[in-house]
């Protein structure tokens, strides 16, 4: 028996989100009274699987093989299914991210086990297996039971709080010897934005709306977001004006984000807008109008036109870093 | 080629929920029913490739699983331009039973692309895609912002963190699609919607699957704190704030 745990790795490192995803099946594994068995696929080195031992996984395993150098969806599912038969998995975990919302529905069917996503807290109650998930876009959380013998559940990325609690498990390699034609997807081409933080990997991201009135005004907030070491986003009507690329847009339709710290800069704040950033540990609204709807969302709050507050905001913070 | 367009009816997105009953379902009270946003942009570009000559798509029927209720949802899809629609009468309150049921229809009737939004605006799952390819045991691919057709051969464009990547599979395979798809969606003009009433829109009754889960009651996110303001000509006070208060610089 055993609760085990997704750790997807990217180019044979983990990021916070591994972590935490580990730290939270601890958690579950010590309700259940069982052991946590992660899983990697695609190579990683023993030290940095060790890692994993940090936040409690008892057993860690890497399935490594050439084929595994791009997301299939139907042979990464196969091969977990098979490592959560072999271990006995009653409870089985993933990031709720691009990997896992590809899998998790996947092994569901495959294992007939009932699937919980966007899950923020540890399970309510074991029996029935209830847990706490997010529900109309943010607007709410549902109470939802898993009546299923197996079941999956993938985590909000930023809910759960690293724990460390070291085991001594040793990283065991597995090398796939499963059929190559397995593998239907085939990558032509791959653009990475290098250097760049990963906008739903940021801690602190800086977010632009119509209120920045031109694309041309963007510099400033681009620096306040590298001199937090922080991400660039922005709302719709910005990314639909094509002032910032899709891949910025925050809200219900584009990412949905938890970092620890959002600034919205010239962002009304809609409901749709607010779907996306609800989670954050804290907001800061900078905006002209003292009724917008973001000031509701917001603990720290500027009325100010955002091209005056910017300069003075970015002295402020090198000011900070001397 | 034909594809099929999953869609969801959900409230529409500027909504203030409430719950009745103990909290136990949504108070359906004035509320406006729409096409999921993600699932209205699928619809879109599903359209979009079937109005190009050139891609070979000929056909594209949505499907919905839900009670009557939903005829108008479905008549709005027709109304923005797909072929025909199918309804499977039941209610959708679990994404096993949901998929089961979109699986058999693409299992009778043989579609090349099965396009999903990401997930609903209600329980925001993101699962039903998944589990309709793993039913169908053929390829899926997530978190797609792109699809193209030409001359019966698709390719796409998926997401990864930090970038995005052209992938290709055969046909049939589902693709789970998200922002960027296409870039807005379509919008109904007259003459769709007078030929909506006429196209057609078949009923099967649910097969049998499972409901692997429940939903047992709702709760409102909690209240945050009243928001602090500083004074735009003082920004230092929010860094500080920011710095010792909050502790998150």
């Amino acid at each position: 028996m055993s609760v085990l745990v997704y750790t997807e790795n990217w180019e044979g490192k983990f990021k916070k989100l591994s972590f935490e995803l580990v730290s939270y099946a601890s958690a579950v594994a010590e309700m259940l009274n069982e052991k946590v068995v992660a899983v990697s696929i695609g190579k990683a080195d023993d030290d940095e699987l060790k890692k994993l031992a940090d936040y409690g996984a008892g057993k860690i395993i890497n399935v490594v093989g050439d084929q595994f150098k791009n997301l299939d969806n139907q042979a990464y599912t196969q091969v977990l299914a098979g490592i959560a038969q072999s271990e006995g998995s009653k409870v089985i975990l993933f990031s709720n991210n691009n990997a896992g919302k590809a899998l998790a529905p996947r092994l569901s069917v495959r294992l007939k086990a009932g699937i919980a996503s966007g899950v923020s807290r540890l399970p309510l109650s074991l029996e029935p297996f209830t847990v706490y998930k997010r529900a109309y876009s943010g607007n709410a959380f549902a109470h939802m039971v898993i009546k299923s013998g197996v079941k999956i559940i993938t985590l909000a990325q930023n809910s759960f709080d690293l724990a460390r609690k070291p085991t001594e498990a040793v990283p065991e390699t597995i090398t796939y010897e499963g059929d190559a034609s397995a593998f239907k997807t085939v990558v032509t081409d791959v653009q990475k934005q290098s250097g760049k933080i990963v906008l739903t990997d940021a801690e602190i991201v800086v977010s632009g709306g119509r209120g920045m009135k031109s694309p041309d005004n963007w510099a400033p907030l681009v620096d306040l977001a590298a001199l937090l070491g922080g991400a660039t986003a922005c709302s719709r009507p910005v990314s639909d004006e094509g002032w910032r690329p899709h891949e910025e847009h925050t809200g219900q339709t584009g990412k949905i984000i938890a970092p620890n710290l959002y600034i919205a800069i010239g962002i009304s704040g809609s409901t749709q807008h607010l779907a996306g950033i609800s989670s954050s540990k804290y907001i800061v609204a900078i905006n002209t109008d003292k009724d917008a709807p973001i000031f509701e969302a917001a603990q720290y709050g500027i009325v100010g036109d955002a091209m005056k507050v910017l300069p003075k905001l970015i002295d402020a913070v090198k000011e900070l870093k001397k | 080629m034909k594809i099929l367009v999953c869609i969801s009816n959900v409230p529409d997105t500027t909504t203030r929920i409430k719950f009745v009953e103990g909290n136990t379902s949504i108070d359906t009270t004035g509320i406006q029913w729409v096409i999921n946003p993600w699932d209205e942009l699928s619809l879109t570009r599903a359209l979009e490739l079937r109005d190009d000559q050139s891609t070979g798509v000929k056909l594209v029927t949505v499907a919905h699983v839900g009670p009557a209720s939903a005829e108008p949802t479905i008549r709005k899809a027709l109304a923005i331009g797909a072929d025909d629609a199918i309804r499977v009468n039941s209610e959708s309150s679990d994404a096993y039973f949901v998929a089961a049921q979109i699986a058999e229809i693409a299992r009778k009737e043989q579609y090349d692309i099965i396009m999903c939004g990401i997930e609903s605006s209600d329980f925001n799952g993101s699962v039903v895609g998944g589990m309709i390819s793993e039913f169908l045991a053929i390829p899926s691919v997530s978190s797609v912002s792109g699809l193209k057709v030409e001359n019966g051969v698709p390719s796409l464009t998926r997401e990864i963190d930090g970038g995005k990547e052209s992938v290709e599979v055969p046909v049939p395979f589902v693709a789970i699609v998200q922002k960027g798809i296409a870039k807005e969606p379509r919008i109904a003009a007259m003459r769709g919607i007078m030929m909506a009433r006429t196209k057609p829109v078949r009923v099967y009754e649910p097969v049998a699957a499972d409901k692997l889960t429940d939903i047992t009651g709702f709760e409102k996110p909690g209240r945050r704190a009243a928001c602090k303001y500083v004074d735009a000509d003082n920004p230092a006070q929010l860094i500080d704030l920011l710095q010792n208060e909050a502790k998150v610089i």
